[in-house]
């Protein structure tokens, strides 16, 4: 584990945030924030909540739009990223209350994640033939291969605003997974879930992170489990980082210790 | 016969995704095919055609159109009498400027007008929903309303201000105009009416009717999986209106013969409007039992009592007739937002599992 992440610290950055600042109004959500995001690691946020974690997100995909501060993605410099540059760039994305497609089986939000791969015009997409049907086809496998995978079978035609939050979350991942990231980031993924859906969850995030090399920003409120999964963690208080290093230091930092018995007290 | 598909497996994904992958569907839909085109135009007479039958399509169509725009990407609109009118006048200039070419490419061409159009009073739709998006298409179907009224050379300077349907053959045969069949132009309606119908449904079920449904459900998450919300809220309104463009220029040339400015008021926008809340939001079976719903209940509705032997007023029919109508809308809006599809679904389902109770 700790030559994993030695290795991976090493290694090229993916995406890099630089003095980052925003402000609604008279809230600081993020005060001067800068960390990076090596190729392949799991890198996790953690502060208590109101800390900034969710804002940080909606900063790296485009949502939010810092007042200071710049983003640096495979190596190009982006003073504002926005969704759809986002997401045709390879990062992908989960929420922390889930946004799925709710009147949508769990098949059609997948292959809605596989959007951007698809390009056959609305002429062949009105007959439903030919090219159209097999680029269907070809999308349908890789979307399959995930359900296999997240072992979601049962539920492929289940409109997914019917499926209890568990399996909602699995499903959101699912589609985050569909548009084969190279950089995924995941807001609370296991919030609401019981041990054995945990379980499984924390399984798939280092399945992917593992198998496919996706590079993964998480945040976690459960520490076992950042320990556990993480090779590197960014803390942050009231919009500020406090911490930035390999888990087990973290949780010796006096910082880190101060800020969460601080809201515990 | 039983309503079953075990037995039935799909080895292969393209046996999967038909859009009827239950056998016993299959042969439903021919079956119905079957009797749409020979059944009805051999049992039903005149007026069965001119009164029913015709206009259900017609209206059929139009709920389709705006079932595209409000039930699948959930954009409300209240001009679809508007872009229908667009779709009959345009049909009514390029008719009149060439007379040789037949008559159904200019319906059908028709319906291009009424997609640009509607494509531009859609331009909007990118900033605002939801009852603000409603008030500026209302702002639409009365700007073109008044258009209509107004503009003498769309009319071709008619002094009764009317689209006087001139007779066009097809084949020898006449298909619009005073010397045309009921039959015929039942038939020539049919076969608009399943052809776009089957390109719609080709259309929903794939990449593009699932981008509409996902700005529908989440337009946020659908930006961010890549959708580009503008093309494809625009798109919408595009096929949308087209269809109801097509919808409009039939109900001209194959159902009513002339027309006045204030057939396309915004009464018609409410009675499609209400045939897709009733047949189902995001359903194309929705459209047309909607369709049949609210166009075919008050004619049977009027033809009860003189059955039953009562004498009534047929004033006071009409008003029992609103009342009827209204208070379905409003049992429908209450107890089943999706509308008749669904209940539709739910008796299949039913019948899947039969005898058991799940
Ligand atoms: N859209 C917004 N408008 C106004 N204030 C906002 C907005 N989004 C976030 N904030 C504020 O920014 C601060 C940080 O919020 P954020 O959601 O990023 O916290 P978080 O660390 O994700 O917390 P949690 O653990 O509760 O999810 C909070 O004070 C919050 O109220
Ligand atoms: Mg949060």
């Amino acid at each position: 584990m700790t030559d994993a992440s030695v290795n991976v610290a090493a290694g090229e950055t993916l995406l890099a945030v630089d003095g980052i600042s925003l402000r609604f109004g008279g809230v600081t959500a993020l005060n001067d924030v800068s960390f990076d995001i090596k190729r392949g690691e799991i890198r996790a946020i953690i502060g208590p909540n109101g800390a900034g974690k969710t804002s940080m997100l909606n900063v790296i995909n485009g949502f939010y739009h810092p007042q200071r501060g710049a983003i640096r993605f495979r190596g190009q410099n982006l003073t504002r990223m926005n969704p759809g540059f986002a997401a045709r760039n390879g990062i992908a994305r989960t929420f922390q209350n889930v946004a799925l497609f709710r009147g949508m089986t769990t098949l059609d939000n997948l292959m809605t994640g596989r959007a951007l791969k698809m390009n056959r015009g609305l002429f062949w997409q009105l007959l439903r033939h030919g090219p159209a049907m097999d680029e269907e086809i070809e999308h349908r496998r890789v979307v399959e291969d995930i359900i296999d995978f997240l072992e979601i079978e049962a539920i492929r035609r289940v409109p997914v605003g019917r499926l209890p939050y568990g399996l909602q979350k699995r499903v959101e991942l699912g589609r985050a997974l569909a548009m084969e990231p190279e950089l995924l980031l995941l807001d609370e993924p296991m919030t609401g879930m019981n041990l054995e859906e945990k379980e499984d969850m924390c399984r798939f995030i280092l399945e992917v992170n593992g198998q496919f090399g996706t590079t993964i920003a998480l945040i976690e409120h459960d520490m076992g489990v950042v320990m556990d999964l993480s090779n590197r963690v960014v803390v942050l208080d009231y919009g500020r980082k406090i911490a930035d290093d390999v888990p087990a230091a973290v949780k010796q930092d006096a910082a880190v210790i101060a800020a969460y018995l601080g809201v515990a007290g | 016969m039983l309503y079953r598909e075990v037995g039935q497996y799909h080895t292969n994904y393209r046996a999967d995704m038909r859009i009827f992958p239950i056998l016993q569907d299959r042969i439903g839909i021919l079956v119905i095919l079957a009797i749409a085109f020979l059944g009805v135009p051999l049992i039903g007479g005149s007026f069965f055609l001119d009164v029913v039958a015709t206009p259900f399509l017609i209206y059929a169509l139009a709920a389709i159109g705006l079932n595209l725009l409000t039930g699948y990407t959930g954009l409300l609109s209240l001009g679809t009498g508007g872009f229908m009118g667009i779709g009959a006048y345009t049909c009514y200039k390029l008719t009149t400027w060439f007379p040789g070419v037949d008559i159904v490419v200019w319906i059908l061409a028709g319906g291009l007008a009424a997609a640009a159009v509607g494509a531009l009073f859609g331009l909007p739709s990118l900033r605002i929903k939801g009852f603000y998006l409603l008030v500026a298409t209302l702002a639409a179907q009365f700007f073109l309303q008044w258009a209509f009224e107004r503009i003498p050379w769309l009319y071709n300077n008619n002094i009764s201000g009317t689209i006087e349907v001139p007779t066009r053959t097809l084949f020898g045969l006449p298909i619009t105009g005073a010397t045309a069949t009921p039959v015929t132009r039942y038939e020539v309606a049919l076969c608009i009416v399943v052809a776009l119908t089957w390109l719609a449904s080709n259309l929903v079920h794939g990449r593009i009717g699932r981008s509409w449904m996902a700005v529908r459900d989440m337009d946020i998450a659908a930006e961010l999986i890549g959708i580009k919300l503008l093309p494809t809220k625009l798109l919408s309104f595009a096929i949308s209106s087209y269809l109801c463009g097509v919808a409009g220029a039939m109900l001209v040339f194959l159902w009513y013969g002339s027309a006045e400015p204030t057939v396309f008021s915004i009464d018609l926008s409410f009675t499609i409007l209400f045939m897709v809340i009733i047949g189902g939001l995001g359903s194309l079976l929705g459209a047309f039992l909607g369709a049949a719903l609210i166009h075919v209940l008050p004619i049977v509705l009027r033809g009860v009592p003189p059955a039953l032997g009562l004498n009534i007023a047929s004033s006071t029919v009409e008003h029992l007739n609103l009342m009827i109508v209204g208070a379905l809308i409003i049992l429908f809006l209450v107890a089943e937002p999706f509308g008749l599809a669904r209940l539709w679904q739910t008796g299949k389902q039913k019948l899947r599992v039969w005898p058991f109770p799940y």
